[in-house]
């Protein structure tokens, strides 16, 4: 069976501006409908790694999502392609209402008006939030706020979610919530995260980070156990 | 206080009739009340108490109360009131006592359109009425983000409490010194943030348009407001002067 992986990134390396160096050569594959946790330190990488997948960072190396080169010429299949969810939905969720931020994806996609409504309110209900349509994002709690920046990612219709940090300012039974949620979901997920019971609860692989290389792939006890990576 | 709990944006969260009004129509009434008011001269008191009358049916309508609402809309008498106070030391009694009149009753105005319909209901209606795009998402970005902004200051000063900054005898200018660098951390945290809002943006797909959805089309009922409204305002504006 010769299944091709939806992400495959070669040799990508990255620095700043300051000249920080951040990615020295990662190599990385995911396939359909695989979860895999980045795991590591503060400033290990994982979170520009990402940044890297649709576009948003472009350093050295080749990425290739869904068999397309992440280059200048491709960015709008690729975001339609890579659905992010950032730490803090505050910074998602912009537009004055609940629904219009979830069809803000689907209108850069083009989509009518109409069709743009209906991917988002099908998006909101996924996500258990249809209620929330017409309320402003400043009037949500955290959980709500995430339900529906994942919402927003996913009524652009992605093959891949990357979620990260996607536990923050949640409490457990929202993070309990988003777990059965996102388990539910088909896509292949990247999840950047430190909190270990949500990754396990979600990931069978996980590939740690360290000073910007990926020094170890594989299923996510062995690596959790490895590197100490418990409480 | 976090602008969580704003009280106008708490308000502005309610059902009564008067919330329920179609955005549009109610700023588009507005705007008439506004302009006949702005335009009265001389400044009579039967029109002024008419002006005031439509105030209090907006208001009774709208169940808000009565106490808070008409004690916000003086925000304004402390500006208009110190250019009425010189022109009534000059002699100009009529002028200074229209002065307050109108600042007051177009501050209730502005106040009852605010206090019964949501933020995005307004911008909704500004972009009927055709107020430059640009300038909206100005105060889209300004009113989403005030708020966290705002949060954020209200932890910083938390912080700094804790630490004993008010317990303190600090000279005027170590206080100036932490307020300035709180500020600058203010600052770099939002710069921090826009670029994040920018990620975010460019993630879904953002090419430098942001596309806002179309309105519902208005009730009949919103028009008959609309119309009964201003038909009420331009009769009290035009009845004694015609």
């Amino acid at each position: 069976m010769n299944i091709l992986p939806v992400i495959d990134a070669q040799q990508v390396r990255y620095s700043y501006s300051d000249g920080t160096s951040a990615l020295n050569g990662i190599d990385f594959h995911l396939y359909p409908g695989e979860t895999v946790a980045l795991l590591g330190r503060n400033g290990s990488g994982k979170t520009t790694f990402v940044l890297h997948l649709n576009g948003l960072l472009q350093g050295e190396g080749t990425i290739q999502v869904c068999g397309m080169a992440v280059c200048r010429q491709n960015l709008a299949a690729i975001r339609a392609k890579v659905g992010m969810v950032f730490q803090d939905s505050d910074e998602q969720l912009f537009m004055p209402t609940v629904l219009e931020d979830v069809a803000f994806g689907p209108r850069n996609l083009g989509l009518g008006v109409d069709h743009a409504v209906q991917r988002a309110r099908e998006a909101l209900s996924q996500t258990g939030v249809a209620d929330l349509a017409g309320r402003a994002p400043y009037h949500l709690s955290a959980g709500e706020k995430r339900r529906v920046a994942l919402a927003g990612v996913l009524a652009m219709s992605p093959e891949v979610l990357v979620l990260d940090e996607p536990t923050t300012f949640l409490d457990p039974p929202a993070e309990r919530e988003l777990i059965r949620l996102l388990k539910s979901l088909p896509q292949a997920k990247i999840v950047v995260t430190h909190d270990m019971p949500f990754a396990r609860a979600l990931a069978t692989r996980a590939v740690f980070f360290e000073k910007g290389r990926v020094v170890a792939n594989g299923p996510i006890e062995e690596i959790a156990s490895r590197f100490h990576w418990e409480i | 206080m976090s602008l969580k709990y704003a009280v106008i944006d708490r308000w502005s969260q309610g059902q009564s009739v008067f919330h329920r009004l179609d955005a549009r129509m109610k700023m588009t009434a507005l705007l008439v009340y506004l302009l006949s008011i702005a335009t009265l001269k001389p400044v009579r008191a039967p029109e002024m108490i008419a002006f005031g009358v439509l105030i209090l049916i907006g208001m009774t309508l709208s169940a808000l109360p009565i106490g808070g609402f008409l004690l916000r809309g003086a925000v304004v008498l402390p500006f208009t009131g110190t250019f009425a106070a010189i022109s009534a030391f000059g002699g100009q009694t009529d002028f200074a006592v229209g002065l307050v009149a109108k600042s007051y009753l177009s501050a209730l105005g502005v106040l009852l359109l605010a206090a019964t319909t949501p933020m995005p209901a307004l911008l909704h209606a500004a972009q009927w009425l055709k107020v430059p795009r640009v300038l909206l998402l100005v105060i889209q970005f300004l009113y989403r983000y005030l708020f966290i902004l705002v949060e954020q200051a209200g932890r910083m000063r938390q912080a700094a409490l804790c630490r004993g900054s008010a317990l303190s005898k600090r000279s005027r200018g170590e206080r100036m010194s932490s307020a300035a660098g709180m500020l600058s951390v203010l600052f770099a945290r939002s710069y921090e943030r826009a670029e994040g809002i920018q990620r975010a943006m460019l993630s879904r797909g953002f090419h430098g348009q942001i596309p806002l959805l179309t309105n519902p089309a208005a009730r009949l009922k919103d028009w008959a407001f609309a119309l009964c409204a201003v038909a009420a305002t331009l009769a009290i504006r035009l009845g004694g002067r015609l």
